[in-house]
């Protein structure tokens, strides 16, 4: 092996990631006087928060009455049952509350004709628990993420949080099973990076690009998912990746369910408003599980529009221009770019597309690691948050607009607990070299490969064999088929090529290190799905139509060990945190 | 007498040539900028011929395809691929612009493409951005209320007040404008540059700060604000369509006035 200078640092808390949850962390911990670090893969106003359109909800009642309590069963609802509903009771009571400190950070909101923070109607979000929609989700026009995120950056400078932008985290750092820290590699000078701190906080996002057609980022690679994978360590419910009803035709980019929550409707090929049939109450509002498969229902009938009958119509045209130019100027501008339409006069082409994953790190409220022998068990040291973690409040499903409220709230409270744990300036114990070496065996390795598959080719035989067998509907076929496929590109490593072999910016060493992540979170993801014989939320199965809530309330646990996965489960939370608000006893879910 | 040299890694050398490999008739010539740090080598201009008939309509797609399929080792920013994130701004037939967003269809014969002009070279197409980031940080981008009201409540904005802000938060510090700006390439240690200037006025015009006279005073100055001579590329060059250039001359008009 090669050998490399390590550089080291030592910090009190250090945050993986610079995106909402990442940095409203950093801003409390930094304003609270603790030492701390933010390293992050790219400058960070440019993390994935930036491209979140629709908003962020809480229960603010600034369009009429509204409940926390209300919130809370929207959500419990929208989870199928499989979000924890001591967390869920904690994200919707300190919803409102985050929202106005977002306010007062200085988010421009769009705003109400007495000066108010506008709300808007979304999916699954009604009043009085599931009665009528309810306008929930605050939002700056279509660009709520990037208000969000452009925001807290300023915040997180104002606290003097020290960054370290462009520094590709490797491995975590563990010690008898506690986190340690965290060694990074710096793209700009081609260092490596020891960063040494009492708590590690994950918040790294979402691994969407295991999918060929995903909203997310190229840099949507879920690389803390997988470091705690490789720290052995597991992720739960990986088989929940939700498939966002509205992604644009052919390009994959978002558009925001606001459209629908500002009054648009989708058709199909007949011009039938087919969300009547499917969701009679909610219709085209209801929550994105039942949405994407019902279009995907409409165009396997052979409904859909195009010459491939493969995507169906979204309409805003019947909609007053000057709302669209006020609420929808970026899906205006995207539609534009993309496949040059105007949204005023022309219907947008649209079709299901992977955006979120409800699965990650499991955390307590408190954003504290979990793992289980028989009961939880926290790691010292380990932090998750945003979508990184699955705290869990979305469960089988996210509601839209929970999203940004998640990453805020619990990055807060990640703040607040690392708060209670760590005493400012507390000396660091000693770190052998040994496990600094193992991760940097793993990146000399990869950096030297020399053999015949290309990072891309691997890369692309894992989106496609995601995209073709675990994707909105499944099957025993499907996923035994895919088990077995999804083996394939992470064997393939064994004989990778990395033609560049610099230090400085090699993205092609990233991307292949971006692949490594990728992969064990796409296998996990395939054999949770597997082993979960039932349907909830975005996890539908063709072979087991049903929710089945004696053998499946439950959260699938899976490692990874570098040859094998092993699959255990954990309870759900059903009991609340207070006396504020009752459990909501599992019901069938209808929109 | 004086001798003028040209700065180190002024002059661009031929560099390799990709010939295609498909045979397919729709072959677009691709010409790109590559140096690499760890040569002791000039930059140089890399040729690829492209087969656009798998490809996406966007010059990003082509980069992509390029770092897919032909040379791994091509080095560029690139993540949301939507126009959002401005990572992948860069310089392609001669005008600054995000890849993502610019079709290469309506781009005749070859596609040009360097790294955003003035900013020292990292590697290829990825430029450093360090001295506009810390220019942004020194306009201290964050609202300025001397006591909060209300914790349970927001700060109340009119529809009015909060119009006033459309056009300036919805910059996504690509730098597209500060590096199509002569005065920020000569003075670009100096000059805060239309990006930045955009950036305050915006704190500036927020009907919800408190310190707009403070904010005010930090870019009155002779080079901080002044440097822009109305040239106006940073608002021909913006993907995103917004106008620093009226940022800037509102920035003036207020000094001017009060």
């Amino acid at each position: 092996m090669s050998t490399y200078k390590i550089i080291d640092h030592e910090y009190d808390v250090l945050v993986v990631g610079a995106g909402g949850a990442g940095l409203r962390a950093a801003v409390g911990l930094s304003e609270s006087g603790l030492n701390t670090a933010c390293i992050s893969k790219v400058f960070p106003t440019r993390s994935h928060t930036s491209a979140a359109q629709g908003g962020i909800s809480a229960a603010l009642g600034n369009a009429g009455e509204d409940d926390w309590r209300w919130h809370m069963y929207d959500t419990v609802k929208g989870s199928d049952w499989l979000g924890d509903q001591d967390s869920i009771e904690y994200l919707c009571k300190e919803a409102p509350k985050a929202v106005i400190e977002l306010e007062h950070y200085g988010v421009p909101f769009s705003r109400t004709e007495d000066g108010k923070i506008y709300q808007r109607a979304f999916g699954g979000m009604t009043k009085d628990y599931g009665n009528s929609p309810v306008q929930r989700t605050c939002a700056a026009a279509d660009r709520t993420g990037h208000a969000i995120l452009h925001t807290l950056y300023g915040q997180a400078l104002k606290h003097n949080t020290k960054f370290f932008i462009e520094y590709f985290a490797l491995d975590l750092i563990m010690k008898n099973g506690e986190c340690k820290g965290v060694i990074a590699w710096n793209l700009n000078e081609g260092t490596i990076h020891r960063f040494r701190s009492h708590i590690t906080i994950i918040a790294t996002g979402g691994y969407g690009k295991i999918y060929y057609s995903a909203t997310a980022a190229h840099t949507c690679t879920g690389d803390g998912n997988a470091m705690v994978l490789r720290a052995g360590l597991p992720l739960q419910d990986m088989e929940f990746v939700q498939f966002h009803p509205t992604g644009l035709y052919g390009i994959g980019c978002l558009i925001s369910e606001a459209v629908r929550g500002e009054g648009g409707y989708l058709l199909n090929s007949n011009g039938e408003r087919f969300m009547e049939k499917y969701a009679p109450s909610a219709k085209d509002l209801a929550s994105r599980d039942v949405v994407s498969r019902s279009i995907a229902i409409e165009i396997n009938e052979g409904r859909g529009i195009g010459e491939q009958k493969d995507h169906v119509h979204l309409h805003i045209n019947h909609i007053d221009k000057k709302i669209i130019e006020a609420r929808l100027p970026g899906i205006s501008e995207s539609v534009e770019t993309f496949v040059g339409r105007d949204v005023t006069k022309e219907p947008i082409p649209v079709v299901p597309t992977v955006h979120y994953n409800m699965g990650g790190i499991p955390t307590n409220y408190k954003a504290e690691v979990l793992t289980t022998n028989g009961r939880d068990k926290t790691i010292p040291g380990l932090m998750a948050i945003g979508e990184a973690a699955c705290v869990s409040v979305h469960g089988a499903n996210r509601l839209g607009s929970n999203s940004l409220i998640d990453l805020v709230v619990f990055g807060k409270s990640a703040a607040q607990r690392a708060i209670e744990l760590v005493k400012p300036n507390t000396p660091h114990e000693k770190i052998s070299s040994s496990e600094t070496d193992k991760c940097l065996d793993r990146f000399d390795r990869l950096r030297n490969g020399n053999g015949q598959n290309q990072t891309s080719e691997l890369r692309l035989a894992m989106q496609k064999t995601m995209q073709s067998k675990c994707a909105v509907f499944r099957n025993e076929k499907t996923l035994k088929e895919g088990v077995d496929e999804i083996k394939k590109p992470y064997e393939g490593m064994e004989s990778i090529s990395v033609k560049d072999k610099s230090l400085i910016f090699n993205t092609d060493l990233m991307e292949t290190l971006e692949f490594d992540n990728l992969i064990r979170q796409a296998i996990t993801t395939m054999e949770s799905a597997y082993f979960r014989k039932e349907s909830r939320g975005a996890h539908a199965r063709e072979d087991f139509p049903k929710r089945d809530d004696i053998n499946y309330m439950k959260h699938t646990l899976s490692w990874h060990n570098g040859k094998e996965v092993k699959i255990n489960y954990r309870p759900v939370t059903l009991s609340t945190m207070s006396n504020d608000v009752q459990s909501f006893p599992p019901k069938e879910r209808i929109y | 007498m004086v001798q003028f040299n040209l700065p180190k890694n002024s002059k661009i050398l031929k560099g390799n040539y990709f010939k295609d490999k498909t045979g397919s008739k729709n072959i677009k010539k691709i010409n790109i900028y590559r140096w690499d740090p760890d040569k002791n080598e000039n930059p140089k201009i890399d040729t690829f011929e492209v087969d656009l008939t798998k490809c996406g309509n966007k010059v990003l797609d082509v980069l992509n395809k390029i770092k897919n399929e032909i040379d791994p080792s091509l080095t560029y920013r690139r993540s949301c691929a939507h126009g959002v994130c401005g990572s992948c701004a860069m310089n392609v037939d001669g005008i600054n612009t995000l890849s993502c967003m610019k079709s290469h269809k309506d781009i005749n014969g070859d596609i040009d493409i360097y790294p955003l002009p003035h900013l020292k070279v990292i590697k290829d197409l990825v430029a450093d951005l360090s001295t506009l980031y810390r220019q942004y940080e020194s306009i201290e981008p964050w609202l300025k209320i001397k006591k909060q009201k209300s914790k349970i409540i927001e700060t109340s904005q009119s529809k009015e007040n909060r119009k006033k802000l459309d056009g300036l938060y919805e910059c996504i510090m690509c730098a597209c404008c500060s590096t199509s700006c002569p005065s920020y390439w000569w003075n670009g240690d100096k000059y805060l540059g239309p990006a930045v200037l955009l950036q305050a006025y915006r704190w500036i015009i927020d009907s919800r700060d408190e310190e707009r006279k403070e904010r005010l005073k930090i870019v009155a100055d002779k080079l901080k604000l002044y440097g822009c001579h109305t040239i106006m590329n940073c608002t021909s060059s913006c993907p995103k369509g917004l106008n620093p250039a009226k940022a800037i001359s509102s920035l003036k008009k207020m000094l001017a006035t009060n």
